[in-house]
């Protein structure tokens, strides 16, 4: 057989009857452009060739990715956000925003639809999950020294995700409509009252009224589902590839290699 | 000399002979450690990264479906908006804000404070203070520096029992005092091993964003599990705790 394409991009031949044959083997090739033999230059094809890794650079450090030296948090704040799109709109197939009727449903979720209360209590948890993951991963960068020059603005962008998930959370708080969401924004939206000028203004816009009723619902509803996941969908994309961008994860002595300085916390490396 | 680029900088003390010139180019953006400078050994990504993340995203998954299985998500009554619950709370992560709510009007305890923290947040790395080494207490003005830590923590407490009128605000007198104990404890047990060694090096924006984020859990915590009605102090077993 002569060399086809997919032999030169796969490294060493193997014998053929090692190989899967004839047509898997050229679906496998029309998807992945690589064989599955475990060489060097399979492992960064696998990174760079592929959609979904190529956020990754093809090689990492190894204290960069112990579990010790970040906690991953970072990583599991963004895979908590996954499972709440994912649980999100799985939720969204059985809920109505209008008044009452969406109280009616999260009786319905957990009387009616099959696992329904496990989707709402698995979203519930893992929204709190985020807020607390974000929060703990700004915490470990701090406290690094990770959000010093030159990843000064992408510790700004991390600070505008925690708030973004804040909002998101506090736009899904409204949603079950039961006295806890109601009472728990309409003390968060008081506040906004008193701003100078436009305070008033800025409620009524949020709200589509004077109080917490079912324009609110529908404003925070298309909020929750569509403006703030895509805004923040964005936001995490910029988050990521800034890191790449400004050199890698950061390394406790990296500054000291640079002559930068140490990271923030420490004069000497303790 | 004319027509040279002001970025090439002339070594006269290199020059050997009178045709040939040594150049030295300054390139003010190689300043960034844009490039992996340390060293460290390299793991292809696959499969050394994408594993650990596959596991612990198993790990994460596992973790919220078991809690979602055990525990049940709050619901209450369908919302009344004639019947105020007491008291009525925001969110957890809110709680922090609302605890400050009762000693400040809304204006500066919901848009003022929060906002100045979110801006100092956002400005951080910004300012280059005392982020290099040597950390500020380690110097030899450490008793002065120490000094003026005082100075400005006493400032905050006197402002903190005067400034409300709901009383003294006890979670951040509380927070000021513990960080002020805990940065002078250098003074005790000197600065040349263990514990006083360790606070003697930390920087000085350590102590800054620790004082916001050890305020910032005390007034959640005092909101979350120790506030019943009326916004009155009371314990968790006797109310105070509210989802």
């Amino acid at each position: 057989m002569p060399a086809s394409r997919s032999d030169r991009l796969g490294g060493s031949p193997v014998p053929s009857g090692d190989r899967p044959s004839g047509f898997f083997r050229r679906v496998h090739r029309s998807v992945f452009r690589h064989s599955l033999q475990d060489t060097p230059r399979n492992r960064s094809l696998a990174v760079f060739m592929n959609f979904f890794l190529h956020f990754h650079p093809v090689k990492v450090r190894r204290r960069a990715i112990m579990f010790r030296q970040t906690f991953y948090l970072g990583g599991l704040t963004a895979a908590t956000f996954l499972l709440l799109i994912a649980s999100g709109m799985l939720l969204m197939l059985y809920y109505h925003p209008s008044v009452p009727r969406a109280y009616a449903d999260m009786k319905d979720l957990a009387y009616v639809v099959p696992m329904g209360l496990f989707i709402r209590n698995f979203h519930r948890w893992a929204a709190h999950a985020m807020v607390a993951l974000a929060f703990l991963h700004m915490l470990r960068v701090f406290y690094a020294g990770a959000y010093r020059p030159p990843r000064e603005f992408n510790w700004v962008v991390g600070v505008n995700l925690l708030i973004g998930t804040l909002l998101l959370s506090y736009t899904g708080y409204l949603l079950p409509w039961d006295q806890l969401s109601y009472w728990g924004v309409m003390v968060g939206t008081n506040i906004l009252k008193s701003v100078p000028v436009v305070g008033e203004k800025i409620q009524f816009l949020l709200l589509g009224g004077k109080s917490v009723g079912a324009n609110a619902l529908i404003r925070f509803y298309v909020l929750h589902c569509v403006f703030l996941p895509l805004v923040l969908t964005l936001g995490i994309g910029v988050h990521i590839w800034r890191i790449r961008k400004d050199g890698g994860l950061f390394l406790a002595d990296e500054a000291r290699v640079d002559g930068v300085g140490s990271p923030a916390g420490t004069m000497e490396d303790d | 000399m004319p027509g040279v680029d002001p970025k090439l900088v002339l070594d006269p003390a290199a020059v050997p002979g009178p045709d040939s010139v040594r150049i030295t180019v300054v390139d003010e953006e190689s300043a960034h450690p844009l490039l992996d400078t340390t060293g460290d050994e390299g793991l292809t990504t696959v499969p050394h990264l994408v594993m650990r993340e596959i596991v612990a995203f198993c790990v994460l998954v596992g973790a919220i479906a078991l809690l979602s299985y055990l525990v049940d998500a709050p619901l209450r009554d369908v919302a009344n908006p004639s019947k105020t619950p007491n008291p009525a709370k925001a969110p957890w992560y809110f709680l922090g804000l609302q605890e400050l709510l009762h000693y400040y009007p809304p204006i500066i305890s919901g848009i003022v404070l929060p906002g100045l923290a979110v801006l100092a947040l956002m400005v951080v790395p910004y300012f280059d203070i005392n982020i290099h080494r040597p950390a500020f207490l380690s110097g030899a003005h450490f008793r002065r520096h120490l000094a003026a830590v005082w100075a400005v923590g006493i400032v905050l407490i006197v402002g903190f029992l005067v400034s409300s009128a709901a009383g003294p605000v006890w979670p951040l007198i509380g927070t000021t005092l513990f960080l002020l104990m805990v940065i002078s404890v250098p003074l005790v047990a000197g600065r040349e091993r263990g514990p006083g060694r360790w606070i003697a090096t930390r920087s000085l924006p350590f102590w800054i964003f620790t004082w916001f984020v050890l305020s910032a859990v005390v007034l959640t915590v005092i909101g979350t599990f120790f506030r019943g009605p009326g916004w009155s102090f009371v314990m968790p077993w006797e109310g105070g705790f509210h989802v």
